[in-house]
């Protein structure tokens, strides 16, 4: 038995798929087949903006191997993640919008055949000017990305909570500056890869119901788009998700493939399979969006905050995608981590003629974190303050409800900081160490769950059902989607515990449209707390059936029937602490469920009045006494947690916040201006880890891409062309780089959470960019105000701060960094020569004419 | 091109196909044999994936052709259970956390058992050095070398314990 009184929950366990992971013989979408499948391959857009005047495909047609070729006018309707932003088709109507835009499609008897076709169509294209830049972009009046987006801005939003410029006046010090965080990606190992299948009517060989299998965190976001897109009604479409091999946000939305892989299956009258090329990958998509954020905060002189105003512009490439929800994000969780008063933010999510940006771990919340953990240290600095101290003095007092509408229940920041500066013995060595070496601290938070769904609705977010058979089999139907992060082992988990069952004998069976019920998906780290709550719900139901049988036959009330480790007793009986530990051997589940059915059972059952039954027993009275053993569990935010009513309140909110804080110990060669990352120290409060072993691979996975963002990810483009689409080139750290990382769990125990668990994939991310880049002032006394921290950037901040001239050191590997390097000196709009919304003013449109870039 | 017949030995087993000359190993892996374990990722041999053992040792099957392994002893991820059960590395790797995915994971395998196989006690740094050949995006690599160390351990144990057996 474990310390916490639970039985299974709490325990470090293997992921329940770990062994078909280790074997190989977990299936992933491209390793499935049918007869008769067709390989998928797209003709991509060789231009970044331009219109389609014509595409023949009559010279494809015709090559021998080559079934179906399908194009923009095969399927035209319009979706998009979001309701507000239908703006994709599943191939390009009239326009391709990026580099790597979708235009037609083959479907054929091999890749290489396929390959060969894709040479055979032509396609004439009328070029248009291109917009690689998004405060260029919003200088665009003719030639629009988008024709309902003047000036290529998606979306807007200005927001002002309390009182900003009251707040400003009262601060004894106010710090502002630009910070830039470029775009990065995903880079999930597993390529996206589809596979469409039509049933066909065997007398009329007409279309019938279509399966889908594919790479998703979103079956059912996926099966409603297909829906949307194939005029199908959702019942006629089966969504199967398989093992998927990473997704990180890149999976959380419907990819082009996946739409374009059921249309040409369509049109073949065959199963097709599409899976991405890496370079596909780059171009699919959706990652986290360059940034620049213009960050303004007032502070009292022991560092307390007393306004913040935040303006954030996003490049969010050709087409909406979450974008509304991440510009929405930027603003909505400076909230929640510490108690500010005042708000103010401007967020302007723009178009340009790159591939569209999404969901990334950390959603929104990571490049402006980054800013505000920055200032944070600067401030600290300035005012001669500890860094730990200016962040304690700033701690919220929950339960609370933020300026901007968050509700915060549990709040383990207090406990994660103190554990961070015990372990990293930030007191005695912060400030004095040699130089070149340094530590530095920050901290972030993140949703667990958004409190209201992308489609709006009463719907709960989360649904599980489940079925007990007479040999004490339990299977869980949940549509919940395992991307790796180990959903699946929660679910058992959770149900194993409520149920005082082994955790073998239960067996998942999940995101198959078919078989689950709806669940919204793995994003926003919603499944533990949303899916876990459901869980439990459900199992509460069945275990309640089981109780009552369990009593009747006991001869006891309800209240005294206890279940655990497959043992089901009467607490009064006194002898039931032997038979618990007896039981412990049983635990497993797979010894005796079998032998128990039938005769044996009957003979046993004639016994006579227990004080103790196993498992199998309880479930063969249950349902001998109730008929079917089944329980349905739902989930849906509480209402109190839903947030404000502000234009664009809905996002931001959430049940149950997990929160982080790290310190990082760097050294840099102020030679080379190499960083060498030593060791960080995170802590992460998950409410309640219900398995450590996973938690800990969540968080010290999130600050590795968190460190991967800091020093050497990065999409480096030239006039729309990806310049690094390859693992070798978009750099991330292999083992030989990556430092130690410490992870410190820290349980608050949330209210709400299912045995007090939220959020844990994705909060510690944002923290550990900023804390290497206090790391390296305190190192070497520069402030590195642009991510990644490479070292061309440490350079020059390096010989700037010496007083030397500056060297375009970037440019053999970027020519359009040097202009972004130009912009370091932060923004006219903060030094009151420019408008509130955003500066169009003359002043500045001279300034970047003379920037000039492309 | 025009099919060819070769013999390639793959898990202990010979098998005879007919494939192009131009093939790859990772294609004719997955696609003729079924053995679906190695993975394709990144298309230019950054990643290690795919990677397979020939003749012991770790090799890119995404970037060798299977002509090329005529006579030769490939060994794929679905070769390294122990008589069916799992090997001491695959338990290793679940228990501790070193598959979360799992896409990367039989690259890893195939890696992490050559190293034990001519390294049996690495050093940190060691260990360190051998994975840098595999990209993995889920984990940050910490949990894995947990799982290594454990690995080690389980061996060394199952190793006493076959030496009181035998005496």
């Amino acid at each position: 038995m474990s310390g916490n009184g639970f039985s299974v929950i709490g325990k470090p366990i293997a992921m329940v798929d770990a062994a078909g992971k280790t074997t190989g013989a977990g299936k992933y979408t491209d390793d499935l087949s049918l007869p008769g499948m067709l390989v998928g391959k797209i003709l991509h857009s060789p231009y970044p903006h331009a219109r389609i005047k014509h595409i023949d495909t009559s010279r494809a047609k015709v090559l021998d191997g080559v079934v179906a070729i399908v194009t923009g006018e095969d399927a035209p309707n319009r979706y998009g993640i979001l309701p507000v932003g239908h703006d994709e088709t599943a191939l390009a109507v009239e326009k391709v919008r990026y580099i790597g835009d979708n235009v037609a499609c083959v479907a054929a008897i091999s890749e290489e055949v396929a390959e060969q076709a894709l040479g055979l169509i032509d396609v004439e294209y009328e070029p248009l000017p291109a917009f690689f830049d998004p405060e260029e972009s919003m200088k665009a009046e003719t030639d629009l990305i988008h024709e309902h987006r003047p000036h290529n801005v998606e979306k807007d939003y200005h927001h002002v909570f309390g009182d900003p410029e009251k707040g400003f006046a009262e601060a004894d010090y106010v710090h502002e500056a630009r910070y830039i965080a470029n775009e990065v990606t995903h880079a999930a190992m597993e390529p996206h890869s589809t596979l469409a299948n039509f049933e066909l009517d065997p007398y009329t060989g007409k279309l019938g119901r279509l399966t889908v299998w594919s790479s998703t965190q979103v079956p059912y976001y996926l099966q409603h788009k297909l829906s949307l897109v194939l005029e199908l009604p959702m019942s006629q479409i089966r969504l199967i998700k398989p093992l998927v091999g990473g997704g990180f946000g890149g999976k959380s939305e419907v990819i082009p493939l996946e739409i374009i892989a059921a249309v040409a299956a369509r049109a073949a009258k065959a199963p097709v399979k599409i899976t991405y090329t890496r370079e596909e990958v780059f171009w699919a998509h959706r990652g986290r969006p360059r940034t620049i954020v213009d960050l303004k905060t007032g502070v009292k002189k022991d560092g307390r905050v007393t306004s913040v105003a935040c303006q954030v512009i996003q490049d969010g490439g050709a087409y909406c995608s979450y974008g509304v929800v991440t510009i929405l994000y930027s603003g909505a969780l400076l909230g929640a981590l510490y108690d500010i008063p005042n708000i103010r933010y401007d967020g302007y999510r723009v178009l340009t003629n790159k591939p569209a940006c999404g969901a990334m771990r950390g959603h929104g919340t990571v490049n402006v974190r980054f800013a505000f953990e920055s200032q944070m240290d600067e401030i600290a600095a300035k005012l001669n303050l500890d860094p730990a101290e200016v962040r304690r003095v700033n701690l919220l007092k929950p339960p609370t409800v933020t300026v901007n509408g968050l509700r915060v229940l549990s709040y383990g920041l207090p406990e994660c900081i103190d554990q961070v500066i015990t372990r990293s013995g930030w007191r005695e060595r912060h400030g004095h160490l040699p130089k070149g070496r340094g530590l530095g601290m920050a901290c972030s938070h993140y949703v667990s769950g958004a409190a209201n769904s992308i489609i709006r609705s009463d719907m709960p977010h989360s649904t599980v059902n489940i079925k007990i058979d007479r040999d004490g089999g339990v299977v869980v139907y949940t549509g919940a989607a395992e991307i790796g992060q180990g959903s699946d082992t929660m679910t058992a988990q959770i149900v194993a515990e409520v149920l005082g069952c082994g955790l073998s004998r239960v067996k998942v069976v999940a995101a198959d449209t078919d078989l689950t019920p709806i669940d919204l998906g793995s994003y926003s780290s919603r499944v533990t707390f949303m899916s876990g709550n459901a869980a439990m719900q459900a199992a509460e139901e069945v275990k309640k059936n089981i109780v009552s049988a369990a009593a009747r036959t006991m001869n006891c009330a309800p209240e005294d029937v206890n279940m655990r480790d497959d043992h089901v007793w009467d607490r009064r009986s006194t002898t039931s602490d032997t038979d618990t530990t007896l039981s412990e051997d049983r635990a497993s589940g797979h010894v005796d469920g079998q032998i128990l059915r039938g005769s044996v059972l009957q003979t046993r059952k004639q016994e006579g009045l227990k004080t103790h039954m196993s498992f199998e027993e309880a479930v063969v009275a249950a349902i001998d006494f109730h008929g079917a053993l089944t329980g349905t569990g739902s989930y849906a935010p509480p209402v109190e947690a839903r947030g404000g009513k502000h234009k664009g309140g809905g996002v931001g909110p959430s049940p149950a916040y997990s929160y982080s804080a790290q310190v990082a110990e760097v050294s840099v060669d102020e030679d080379t201006g190499e960083v060498t990352v030593h060791k960080i120290w995170a802590a992460h409060d998950c409410g309640r880890a219900l398995n450590p072993v996973a938690v800990e691979g969540q968080v010290i996975g999130s600050v590795w891409m968190g460190l991967g963002q800091a020093l050497e990810e990065e999409m480096i483009w030239k006039d729309g062309l990806l310049m690094n689409p390859g693992l070798l080139e978009y750099r991330s750290p292999s083992s030989a780089e990556s430092p130690d990382i410490e992870c410190i769990i820290v349980e608050s125990v949330d209210p709400e959470g299912p045995f007090g668990a939220k959020e844990a994939g994705e909060g510690s991310l944002a923290a550990t960019i900023p804390a290497i880049s206090n790391a390296i002032y305190d190192a070497v006394g520069v402030r590195l105000r642009e991510a990644p921290f490479t070292p061309e950037r440490i350079l020059a901040a390096l010989r700037a701060k010496k007083g030397m001239k500056r060297i375009a050191m970037t440019e053999s590997v970027d020519p359009t960094a040097p202009v972004r390097l130009r912009e370091h000196g932060g923004s006219l709009w903060f030094r009151g020569k420019g408008p509130l919304r955003h500066p169009l003013d003359p002043a500045r449109r001279s300034a970047h004419a003379t920037g000039g870039e492309q | 091109m025009k099919k060819e017949l070769i013999e390639l030995r793959v898990n202990g087993r010979t098998h005879e196909l007919a494939v192009e000359p131009n093939k790859l190993l990772l294609d004719v892996l997955r696609q003729d044999l079924n053995l679906t374990g190695s993975k394709r990722a990144c298309d230019d041999s950054s990643c290690g994936a795919c990677t397979v053992q020939v003749d012991g040792i770790p090799m890119l099957s995404c970037t060798m052709l299977a002509a090329s392994c005529e006579g030769q002893e490939i060994t794929t991820v679905e070769g390294v259970a122990d008589h069916g059960a799992l090997a001491a590395l695959q338990k290793a790797y679940g228990d501790f956390g070193g598959s979360q995915c799992g896409f990367c994971t039989p690259g890893f395998m195939m890696t992490v058992r050559w190293l034990l196989a001519n390294n049996p006690e690495p050093t940190e740094d060691e260990i360190r050095e051998a994975l840098s050949s595999n990209l993995c995006r889920c984990t940050g690599y910490t949990q894995m070398y947990q799982a290594v160390r454990a690995a080690i351990a389980a061996d060394e144990k199952g190793l006493k314990h076959e030496l009181v057996e035998t005496k």
